[in-house]
């Protein structure tokens, strides 16, 4: 068999898999719809919170921007890491404890007004839509690249999939075909990546393989990585190049965003008791710490490996995978000094570089650059799919359920029968994924990119109101509202202007005090938090049934 | 549901569990990891070929995210078995 019919032999085993699961978990009650009937093991939560939570970003695109950012790279690891923290510590027990199936839910009965409600169902629309369209794109840049099928015809495919299993299935659906997406996704991640630290440091455990000596050579990987980059031009590897306040910024806005996101919060709906919320958390950060500190040993095999096979060699001798990128648009080279070498080069070298490699390609790329066996290649597109499909399919819930239960149900029509939501559900999660699918077709950009932007809108709108909604009484509906409104609004309109408007001033001089736009997240949430206190303390308290609320959301459970 | 009285105790522990465990969070990701990078990676993770400071902004600070998760659990389920006041979560 070759890289081909692998791949669709995979592809196809895999999607049958879940589309036999959905047929398996179809449900009957908007109990089950949204929050899978609360019956799920804190085991089997983490595992599916993991797949949910690991997007196309995560499984294609994060290794290679690491692998083109260097130390920079940290940003992702730790801000999509540290989050996990957050959630368990400040947010999930108690939102469990709540006991409701949304995030608008929460917000509309602790702020006691449909205002909050609907503020908080536009932004938890408004977040998962931004974020969908990036798992889309993967979608169809995996079916391209492996299958050679248009990316649109790829988009297509996938959103037939997952409206199969998303509107039969609901939550308890998702949940369980997201287990089987995680361990698709996790063992396409790891072969590659032992197969690579064996080759590369002769150590199969990659975690330990990046900190190890390269090859017989007497130096360290990293060292000989930090040399080639010096030699061409780019800056050291183990140190990068943004500056440490926006490191910072990012970091934080990325932590409190993912601690913010709907689609991660209502999988800690699905457990029995508050303290399976908690070690659900738990398990949920192990399952993702396995992927997450994989990527950056990943980045640097990558790295090495892609500047030792092209940089300085003739054009006319490149493997093939290099064409095959090529064809894709992915990777490109120019030979501007026709000289017929590949010149790659960073920043500070005074050769102008020839080849632009677009970072999504790195992970895809990766076990063709070692040449590694052909059915390792088509694991790696069944993965990629696995990680792309399970997230979108949680994003579509909370769209679906933020459509026919808070404004439907809770807000224009309260007697609908238990009849009527579910099918108005089901109608909602089909019309999501069609505009998904208008949004992976029509991106808004590369999708590690679109992806970050998500986390700063969701860290400065729900995360400082469902923070300050458990740990302080006195925050009233008036400070939520205009909290929320404004730190919502001063983010995408950063993030707009830099990236819609005026994408020409996007460079540090023109950023506000030196925050890019993906750690704008961080300054949306802090003035968030000081508008919530102030307008709070100016407006009369919550009533006593909000402070019992409250209460009763803190006490322990037994 | 009507007002359930919270044994403040219980909340008292909690939140100074809380700042414990979010001050570890904040050194290891933060500070070792963030703002205390450079300094570190002068020197290597002993028997490695890690910086110090990017070793614990790719690596150590995620390994002790995950040990704070599970401390937190185990700490917190110990604490509302002696403090069994409350109602429930009503399943």
């Amino acid at each position: 068999m070759n890289v081909q019919e692998w791949t669709l032999a995979l592809v196809i085993a895999t999607f049958a898999l879940y589309v036999g699961i959905a047929i398996w978990s179809r449900v009957a009650s908007t109990k089950d719809f949204y929050v899978a009937g609360t019956g799920v093991s804190p085991l089997t939560n983490g595992m599916a919170t993991a797949a949910d939570w690991m997007s196309a970003a995560s499984f294609i695109s994060m290794a290679g921007l690491i692998s083109s950012m260097g130390y920079d790279g940290s940003v992702y690891l730790m801000g999509w890491t540290g989050g996990y923290v957050l959630l368990a510590l400040l947010l999930a027990p108690y939102l469990r404890k709540f006991g409701a199936f949304t995030v608008p839910d929460f917000v509309g009965d602790r702020y006691y007004s449909q205002t909050a409600r609907i503020v908080a169902l536009v932004c938890a629309i408004f977040v998962s839509f931004t974020y969908v369209a990036g798992q889309m794109r993967g979608v169809g840049i995996v079916f391209s690249r492996f299958l050679e099928v248009e990316v649109n015809v790829g988009v297509l495919i996938g959103m037939a999939v997952v409206f199969f299993y998303a509107v039969m299935g609901g939550m308890k659906g998702i949940t369980y075909t997201q287990v089987a997406q995680y361990c698709v996704l996790i063992f396409a991640y790891m072969v590659p990546a032992i197969f690579l630290s064996l080759m590369v440091t002769g150590n199969p455990i990659p975690q330990l393989g990046f900190g190890g000596e390269y090859g017989d050579s007497g130096t360290t990987l990293l060292e000989r990585l930090n040399g080639l980059h010096e030699e061409l031009g780019f800056a050291e590897y183990t140190s990068g190049t943004k500056s440490l306040r926006d490191v910072f910024f990012i970091t934080a806005a990325l932590m409190a965003g993912t601690a913010g996101l709907p689609h991660v919060i209502i999988r800690f709906y699905t457990v029995s008791k508050v303290r399976h919320a908690r070690s659900s958390v738990g398990w949920a950060l192990l399952f993702i710490a396995l992927l997450y500190t994989t990527a950056p040993a990943v980045a640097v095999f990558a790295r090495t490996n892609l500047i030792e096979s092209v940089s300085g060699r003739p054009y006319a001798e490149v493997p093939e995978w290099f064409t095959n990128w090529e064809a894709t648009g992915l990777l490109e080279f120019d030979d501007l000094n026709g000289d017929e070498l590949i010149q790659f080069t960073g920043p500070d070298s005074e050769i102008p570089n020839e080849l632009t490699v677009n970072p999504d390609i790195m992970v895809l790329a990766n076990p063709e650059i070692a040449a590694l066996p052909d059915w390792v290649v088509g694991l790696v597109a069944a993965g990629g799919l696995a990680a792309a499909l399970s997230t979108a399919a949680g994003l579509l819930l909370v769209v679906s359920s933020a459509v026919s239960h808070d404004l439907l149900k809770r807000s224009l029509h309260p007697n609908i029968s238990e009849r009527g939501e579910l099918i108005a559900a089901r109608v909602a999660v089909g019309g999501a994924v069609l505009v998904a699918g208008y949004l992976g077709i029509n991106p808004p950009g590369f999708v590690g990119e679109v992806v970050a932007f998500a986390f700063g809108l969701a860290a400065s709108s729900f995360f400082p109101a469902l923070f300050l909604g458990i740990f302080w009484k006195r925050a009233t509906r008036e400070g939520a509202i205009a909290g929320m409104v404004s730190g919502i609004t001063l983010t995408a309109g950063y993030i707009a202007w830099f990236t819609l408007l005026r994408p020409e001033l996007d460079s540090a001089e023109h950023w506000l005090l030196g925050i890019s736009p993906e750690g704008i997240g961080t300054v949306g949430m802090a003035i968030n938090f000081a508008v919530t206190v102030i307008v709070s303390r100016l407006t009369p308290p919550p009533p006593a049934e909000v402070e019992a609320l409250v209460d009763r959301v803190r006490a322990p459970e037994r | 549901m009507g007002p359930v009285p919270v044994s403040s105790g219980y909340w008292r522990k909690n939140l100074r569990l809380l700042g414990v465990l979010l001050s570890i969070w904040f050194v290891v990701s933060f500070g070792l990891g963030i703002l205390l990078a450079e300094p570190l990676s002068a020197v290597h993770l002993p028997g490695t070929g890690f910086p110090l400071g990017f070793w614990f902004a790719q690596q150590g600070a995620i390994y002790v995210f995950v040990v704070i998760i599970f401390v937190y659990v185990r700490l917190m389920n110990r604490l509302e078995a002696s403090s069994g006041s409350g109602n429930g979560s009503g399943e």
